[in-house]
């Protein structure tokens, strides 16, 4: 059973002013305080700002979270493996980028 | 219901006679092997999927000892499927302790055997009186060409909603969104579209949907956050003597003059001409010189002047 239903609706961007609290970041992705104040200790999170209710995540963060923890849950691999493996993606990803620049150049 | 039937053994590529450690070896491996975030294969997420359900079958002792039971029985991969009446007599699925996967993207063969779980979330709401609690904030991703990141677009992407029917039972609403992305969105970017994530318990609102804007590949050019980056060729003369030439960029063709003595590989730079913002990107043109081939007596001839003409060794460097 299926009903349609059409709206028409702006994406708002997120860019670099837009900050997260953390009580906004655990909300919309369903983590504890506690587990995402592990993911800023472990490097995972950038947040802006001297004290836990004080800290701005940027929008950014958001994927990187959300990868670190699909990782966790689909892999089986900790915390520390999950930052790790978001760095070299992240590195992967740029180096994919270059590596198509070099190969049109090659052709 | 027609379905396919499916043999989680042949998906995971194990024995029927695989230890549960065997198994979870295998599925860590897979799972590495076909993560999408991981994964570059191009059916990553549906063997990723099929991959997941077989799993969640066969590491549950239960379910694996009631599907054992199906297989013998005289069903084969793809054959029509129909649960016989009682299969599962004697099983109690309890879902504690081994089973933790959203299952709402398993196949119908699945849902067939296990039933599906509440597409509400694991957690109790606890829908009391007077209890209210924001809805779920949702988060999806969106492919876009360049040229939409350009020129903004309105998109229509569709959402499948689970809700109850009269008779309490899941199904699935679709809903689509016409979603208007401004101009100037880049790779990795999240936008928010609010109030379209799941709805509110009680009087409180509903969650809102994030989507990551990814680009689809150009045939032409890449970015780089805003940054456009293209690869242009160049004949040997324009390169040696200079040249105006016309270069495509998102928003139309410019003019752009190549300094005399230009190599390959030497970036040039358009202002402005990335995506838009501010500041917008700017575009990077990559030169790359193209040698055409001498076809015809004139045309080898015309090399051989070039030759004699030209003391040029793109070997001096090498020494020898």
């Amino acid at each position: 059973m299926s009903r349609k239903q059409y709206t028409e609706i702006t994406a708002i961007v997120l860019d670099a002013q837009d900050a997260f609290t953390i009580s906004e970041l655990c909300r919309s992705c369903d983590v504890a305080a506690d587990d995402l104040i592990a993911m800023v200790e472990e490097g995972l999170l950038r947040p802006v700002g001297p004290t836990p209710p004080k800290w701005r995540f940027p929008a950014a963060d958001l994927p990187r979270l959300r990868t670190a923890r699909r990782l966790q849950h689909d892999l089986g691999v900790n915390l520390a493996g999950a930052a790790l493996a978001v760095e070299l993606l992240d590195e992967l990803r740029s180096l994919r980028a270059r590596m198509r620049v070099l190969e049109n150049l090659l052709e | 219901m027609a379905m396919e039937f499916k043999d989680y053994y042949k998906i995971m590529g194990v024995e029927r006679t695989a230890t549960q450690d065997e198994i979870k070896r295998v599925y860590r491996k897979l799972a590495r092997k076909y993560h999408p975030d991981v994964s570059h294969e191009a059916d990553a997420e549906a063997r990723f999927k099929e991959v997941g359900e077989a799993y969640e079958v066969l590491k549950d002792p239960e379910k694996r000892a009631a599907y054992d039971q199906l297989l013998r029985g005289e069903y084969q991969p793809g054959q029509e499927f129909k649960p016989p009446p009682g299969w599962d007599a004697g099983f109690e699925f309890s879902g504690g302790g081994f089973t933790n996967a959203d299952s709402a993207d398993f196949s119908d063969f699945f849902e067939s055997l296990f039933g599906t779980r509440s597409p509400f979330g694991g957690r109790n709401r606890g829908a009391g009186s007077g209890f209210a609690q924001r809805g779920e904030d949702h988060h999806a991703r969106i492919s876009i060409s360049l040229e939409d990141a350009y020129n903004g677009a309105t998109r229509s992407i569709q959402l499948q909603i689970p809700t109850l029917d009269q008779n309490h039972r899941v199904t699935t609403r679709t809903h689509t969104l016409n979603v208007k992305i401004p101009a100037g969105v880049t790779e990795g970017q999240q936008v928010r579209l609010a109030g379209q994530g799941g709805p509110g318990v009680g009087s409180a609102a509903p969650g809102d949907l994030y989507l990551e804007i990814l680009f689809e590949p150009h045939r032409l050019f890449h970015a780089e956050a805003r940054d456009i980056y293209l690869t242009l060729p160049i004949a040997p003369w324009e390169a040696a003597l200079g040249a105006t030439v016309a270069v495509p960029t998102l928003g139309g063709q410019v003019d752009m003059k190549i300094a005399a003595g230009a190599q390959s590989g030497q970036k040039l730079r358009l202002k402005g001409r990335g995506l838009p913002g501010t500041p917008p990107g700017d575009q990077y043109v990559v030169l790359q010189i193209r040698v055409p081939k001498a076809e015809t007596e004139a045309q080898r001839s015309l090399y051989r002047q070039l030759a004699d003409g030209i003391p040029f060794d793109p070997r001096a460097h090498m020494g020898n």
